[in-house]
C-alpha cells in the first residue's frame, strides 16, 4: 500500500508535535516537554479513539494549512479554534471537539485560536513518527523531536500511521470557554526571600503578561516583588508552573519546556489544576495570583481531573 | 542528612540537604536519587514523573491521581540514608580542550582581574580533578567542581547573546561546558569537540552522569574532532 501522507502549504506560526512528554529523563538536562494544554491534548485523542499518548499537532495562534496528498484519515481538533475544511462538496466551517472525514485532496485550515494560544490537531491511529525517550515532543532549541525536533515547515510530508476504515464521526458538545482571571499559587522553596509587602502586593494586584512569553516560560510584568535574601541560589531542580524571580524583581512562570534547573529563588508555582488555563491566556491580559492551601491545591486537581472524565463520558455520536 | 522537606508543587516535593555546596552533600543527594529511581522503575513507589538532582536538593515531581505528596514524603522519611550505597562508582573521563584565543573568549580578561598568566591558568585548570556535581539547565549541560581557589571568579557583567557549542567556562569554584548554542554569562575559558548529549543513542545519550570525575587534556586546534 502506498504510504499516505499530508503535505504542509502552511506551518503555522509555531506548530510542533506533542504528547504527554518525557519521564524519568530530567535528571539528564532534558525538560519533560509535552503538549502545554494537556486537557485539551488529551481530547483530540479520546474524540478518535487513540491511546492517550498519541502524537498530536500542537499550534499557537495560528495553525498549519495541510493537504492530504495521499489516503484517507479522521481528524479531530481541539481547544476554541477557528478552521475550514476544503474538499470536492466545497468548504465548510469546522468545529472543535468533533471529529471529520477527511479524503484525498482535502485540505484542512486552521486558521486561528479564538481568545486564547494553543490548539490541537489528532488523526485517527495517530501520525508516524520518531520516538526519543518515549515522547515524539518537539523541543527545537534542543534538536530534539521528530524530523531533528523543528518546527513544523513548509513542504514538509507528514506521514499517517494507517488510513481510517471507521464510518462513525463523535463530539462533545457544549464545550465552554471560560474567562478566566485569577491564577492559584502554592508558595515556593524560596517564599520567605521576599517582602512580606511585596508578596502582600503580588497576591492583590493585577500581572500583565508580556509577549516574551513560549513554551519555556511567561513573563509577567506588575508590581516588582522585593528579595531580602539572595537573587541567586545554587541551581535546583524545576517543574513546570514554578514562578522564579531573578534580580529584577519581575517573575518570569517557567512552563513545560523550562530548562531542568535553575539558580534564580521562586516565590511560588502555580496550582496544576490551574495550569492549562494558565497558558491559554494571551499575552496583554491582566491576570491575578492567589495563594491558597496545599489542600485547596489537591482538591481542585481532583475536581480538575472529574471534568476531564466528565467531558470524556460526555462524548456522543453524531 | 536532609534538613527537611516540602511542598513546591501540589505535584513536587524538595528535599533539603542545607545550604553548602560540596561533594559529601551531593553524593548524599545523588544516593538518595538513585534509590528512588530504582523504586520508581520498579514501580514500588507509583506516578513519579521525574526525579531531579541537584548540588544539595532532590526535586520529586509526581503524578496526584497515582500518588500524593504526604505519601512520598513518608517513603523518604522511613528510608535510612546512611544505609544507601554512598559508593557510587562514577566514571572517570579524558576531555580535550583548545585554550587557542580564538575559543578562549575571556581568558586573557581573566589575566587581569585572577592576575595570573594564561599559562598559570590553564595549567591550575589542567591540574583539577573534577567531579560532576549536576547535569542541568540544558540536555547534558554537566556542572563540574572545584576550581582551585587561585580560579575563583564571578560571571560576567552582561551575559553573552550567543555562546558557541563546546564552550568550556568557568565562575565562582565551578566549571561548565555548554552543549548548545545558547546565552551565557560564564567566563569561556576554552572549547571542547566532545558531544555532550546524543539524541542517536537511545539507551544513554547523555555522557556524563552526576558524581563522574573528569580530567581536562590540552590539545591543538587540529585534534579537536
Amino acid at each position: 500500500m502506498e504510504q499516505s501522507y499530508f503535505e504542509v502549504l502552511r506551518p503555522g506560526i509555531n506548530s510542533t508535535f506533542q504528547d504527554k512528554g518525557r519521564f524519568g529523563v530530567q535528571y539528564m538536562g532534558l525538560a519533560p516537554g509535552g503538549a502545554m494544554d494537556y486537557q485539551s491534548y488529551l481530547l483530540s485523542n479520546v474524540l478518535l479513539n487513540n491511546d492517550k499518548n498519541t502524537g498530536a499537532i500542537e499550534f499557537a495562534y495560528q495553525g498549519p494549512l495541510i493537504k492530504l496528498v495521499k489516503g484517507k484519515t479522521k481528524v479531530a481538533i481541539t481547544g476554541n479554534v477557528f478552521f475550514k475544511i476544503y474538499s470536492q462538496k466545497g468548504e465548510i466551517n469546522g468545529e472543535p471537539y468533533r471529529t471529520y472525514d477527511l479524503n484525498e485532496g482535502d485540505q484542512l485550515d486552521i486558521l486561528a485560536t479564538k481568545a486564547s494560544v494553543y490548539g490541537y490537531l489528532s488523526i485517527e491511529g495517530g501520525f508516524k513518527l520518531d520516538k526519543f525517550c518515549g515522547s515524539v515532543s518537539s523541543q527545537p532549541r534542543a534538536f530534539i523531536g521528530p524530523n531533528g525536533g523543528k518546527k513544523i515547515e513548509l513542504k514538509d510530508k507528514i506521514l499517517i500511521f494507517k488510513n481510517s476504515t471507521n464510518k462513525e464521526n463523535k463530539i462533545i458538545r457544549n464545550i465552554k470557554f471560560e474567562e478566566k482571571k485569577i491564577f492559584r499559587v502554592l508558595p515556593g522553596p524560596q517564599f520567605h526571600y521576599f517582602s512580606t509587602a511585596s508578596k502582600k502586593q503580588f497576591f492583590s494586584t493585577p500581572y500583565l503578561i508580556t509577549k516574551q512569553t513560549d513554551r519555556m516560560g511567561m513573563r509577567v510584568i506588575g508590581k516588582s516583588l522585593e528579595n531580602l535574601v539572595n537573587s541567586n541560589i545554587p541551581s535546583e531542580g524545576i517543574i513546570k508552573g514554578a514562578i522564579q524571580v531573578p534580580g529584577d524583581g519581575n517573575p518570569i512562570i517557567l512552563l513545560s519546556d523550562h530548562p531542568t534547573t535553575g539558580g534564580y529563588p521562586k516565590v511560588g508555582s502555580i496550582i496544576s489544576s490551574d495550569y492549562d488555563d494558565l497558558i491559554q491566556q494571551n499575552s496583554n491580559k491582566k491576570i491575578y495570583f492567589q495563594l491558597v492551601t496545599l489542600e485547596a491545591a489537591e482538591q481542585e486537581f481532583l475536581l480538575y481531573v472529574e471534568k476531564i472524565k466528565k467531558k470524556i463520558t460526555n462524548i456522543e455520536k453524531i | 542528612m536532609i534538613k527537611k522537606i516540602t511542598n513546591i508543587s501540589d505535584q513536587g516535593i524538595i528535599c533539603d540537604f542545607g545550604e553548602e555546596v560540596n561533594k559529601d552533600i551531593n553524593k548524599k543527594v545523588i544516593s538518595l536519587f538513585n534509590y528512588l529511581k530504582e523504586k520508581s522503575n520498579k514501580d514500588e513507589i507509583k506516578g513519579i514523573y521525574n526525579i531531579i538532582p541537584s548540588y544539595n536538593k532532590l526535586v520529586i515531581h509526581f503524578d496526584l491521581e497515582k500518588n500524593n505528596s504526604h505519601k512520598i514524603k513518608e517513603i523518604i522519611s522511613c528510608i535510612d540514608l546512611k544505609k544507601l550505597n554512598i559508593t557510587q562508582s562514577g566514571k572517570t573521563w579524558t576531555i580535550p580542550i583548545c585554550y587557542d584565543d580564538e575559543f578562549a573568549l575571556d581568558l586573557e580578561n581573566l589575566t587581569k582581574s585572577l592576575k595570573l598568566s594564561k599559562e598559570e591558568i590553564i595549567k591550575t585548570h589542567l591540574d583539577t580533578e573534577f567531579y560532576v556535581y549536576m547535569i542541568g539547565f540544558m540536555p547534558g549541560h554537566p556542572y563540574m567542581g572545584d576550581l582551585d581557589k587561585k580560579l575563583f571568579t564571578s560571571r560576567l557583567q552582561s551575559p553573552r547573546v550567543e555562546v558557541p557549542i563546546g564552550s568550556v567556562a568557568i565562575a565562582e569554584k565551578f566549571c561548565i561546558i555548554y552543549p548548545y548554542l545558547s546565552p551565557g554569562g560564564w567566563n569561556i575559558i576554552g572549547r571542547t569537540s566532545v558531544k555532550l548529549f546524543d539524541t542517536k543513542n537511545f539507551t544513554n545519550p547523555c555522557l556524563f552522569s552526576p558524581g563522574d570525575t573528569i580530567k581536562f587534556k590540552k590539545v591543538n586546534k587540529s585534534e579537536l574532532k
